[in-house]
């Protein structure tokens, strides 16, 4: 039994049929000289909480930006909601989207949240959130403007809506940042060490609002540090090794038994 | 006076319009275009840049005018005066696209790169996000520059006075050379400049404030 089988026996017969969201397969990355994914696979199935963990250049932020293409992958698969992005060699042989328009309205569903936030500067926090579904995905203002105050209510924000990023906390921002990728009602969130830049005292109020994500049945791919939080939240745990898959499996077992004497280091190090 | 005056600030502003539309599509060439569009643009800012904008007034007013009409001629129309409005427009908008392209260049390349990864990762097509987030974003940066750019073009439309065209200082000259009270019509004139430059501060200040609206202020971080 494979260990994604495992996790979705585990997780109840529900998700067992559940469509899976995201498909990864034999997906490798080069920058230049350096091999940093070497052959991964990954599969999130809806309502899954997948958490990549592992070491400093790991490749485990790289794999989860190739999920939307922010990397191009060198090879590989990638399926998301059982659609395949098509990639193709453009003139220099890097591997590029083939259809701008198809990976535009693939990205357009994948609510991603940054290690920096990267709310746009320029625009108050309800502008922030309402940008992408007045603009990309055409919803009328006024719909949008509602829904986002409502977001924002839902991160504690709601007081803060006409404020400009930069005058916020980093805990602050990342809430907000985590409102922008609700309001596009995504089919799949994917968090890219959400908590790593932020101040030890504001970690816990944005894992919180993660964690009631997690439990409302959202489907995640979630890249941390936090090992407690992720043996928490996630339904599934990969932990990556020199671009490779070392071990993988339910949370408890990941984190209670660890078989890979290089996963059992990792742990002692970072516990 | 006040016609003259009326003609600088026609050019200066109509070359200002002209160069911010070749500094953006130049700074966007430069940063993304392929290997022949970046070179034909290195090409174009440094010869701008490198060239006394006299000699290029000259040379792009005179020269300009009679490819214009050789090309008419061959073309079997008859030849055609340019007025002097589209042909100062047209040179000083030349030279200014050049140095606009840089500043504007320079005020992408300072946009926080996250922001530009935020608009890609939320499905944005060129088109949009250039307009949403790209050039709101290198505003803040770009004005100082671009602001300068704007002062120096109401004083280089007192260069086409060499070409005969009746701006600020020409007609200043010609009004002076018949009274011959220089020092009140040149003094005059100064003032006018002063007078456009001033007025240009106050808005250009409040285009600024209005850019950075997103930023604090640099003395609240002192």
């Amino acid at each position: 039994m494979s260990a994604v089988d495992a996790a979705a026996v585990r997780s109840g017969e529900a998700q067992n049929s559940a469509a899976e969201a995201i498909h990864v397969e034999n997906l490798h990355k080069k920058f230049g000289q350096l091999h940093v994914l070497k052959g991964v696979s990954l599969s999130a199935r809806d309502g899954e909480v997948v958490a990549i963990i592992g070491g400093s250049g790991s490749g485990k932020s790289t794999l989860l930006r190739c999920i939307n293409c922010l990397e191009n992958p060198t090879s590989g698969i990638i399926r998301v909601n059982g659609e395949e992005i098509k990639l193709k060699a453009d003139s220099h042989g890097h591997t590029v989207p083939a259809d701008r328009r198809q990976i535009e309205r693939i990205r357009s569903r994948l609510g991603m949240v940054f290690q920096n936030f990267n709310l746009w500067s320029h625009m108050t926090l309800i502008e922030n959130v309402i940008e992408v579904p007045v603009h990309v995905l055409g919803v009328k203002r006024d719909e949008a403007i509602a829904q986002a105050e409502k977001l924002l209510a839902r991160v504690g924000l709601a007081e803060k809506r006409d404020v400009y990023p930069a005058f916020l906390s980093g805990g602050q921002q990342q809430r907000a940042a985590i409102a922008r990728a609700l309001a596009i009602n995504p089919r799949v969130m994917l968090f890219d060490e959400p908590t790593s830049a932020l101040d030890p005292e504001l970690v816990g109020e944005v894992l919180k609002v993660i964690g009631d994500l997690a439990r409302e049945g959202r489907t995640m791919v979630l890249v941390t540090h936090e090992m407690k939080f992720a043996r928490e939240v996630a339904t599934h745990v990969v932990y990556l090794y020199n671009g490779l898959v070392e071990e993988e499996g339910p949370p408890e077992q990941l984190f209670g038994a660890p078989k890979s004497e290089r996963l059992k280091q990792f742990l002692r190090n970072v516990g | 006076m006040l016609v003259g005056l009326l003609h600088s600030l026609e050019i200066a502003i109509g070359a200002t319009c002209l160069g911010l539309m070749i500094g953006t599509a130049g700074a966007f060439g430069k940063l993304y275009g392929g290997p022949v569009t970046r070179d034909l643009l290195a090409v174009y800012t440094t010869v701008v840049r490198a060239v006394p904008e006299l000699v290029l007034i000259l040379l792009l007013y005179y020269a300009g005018t009679d490819l214009i009409n050789q090309v008419l001629t061959a073309m079997g129309y008859s030849r055609v005066d340019i007025s002097g409005l589209a042909a100062g427009i047209f040179v000083l908008g030349f030279v200014q696209g050049a140095y606009s392209t840089e500043v504007i260049r320079g005020a992408i390349l300072a946009i926080p790169q996250g922001q530009i990864e935020a608009a890609r990762a939320y499905g944005m097509s060129p088109g949009l996000m250039l307009r949403r987030i790209t050039i709101p974003a290198m505003l803040p940066f770009a004005i100082p520059g671009l602001a300068n750019l704007w002062l120096i073009a109401t004083k280089d439309t007192a260069l086409l006075a060499v070409v005969g065209f009746n701006e600020l200082t020409l007609a200043t000259r010609q009004a002076a050379g018949v009274t011959k009270a220089y020092l009140l019509f040149f003094l005059a004139a100064g003032t006018l400049y002063l007078a456009v430059s001033l007025l240009s501060n106050l808005n250009i200040g409040r285009i600024e404030a209005w850019s950075r609206r997103g930023m604090p202020s640099v003395n609240e971080a002192r």
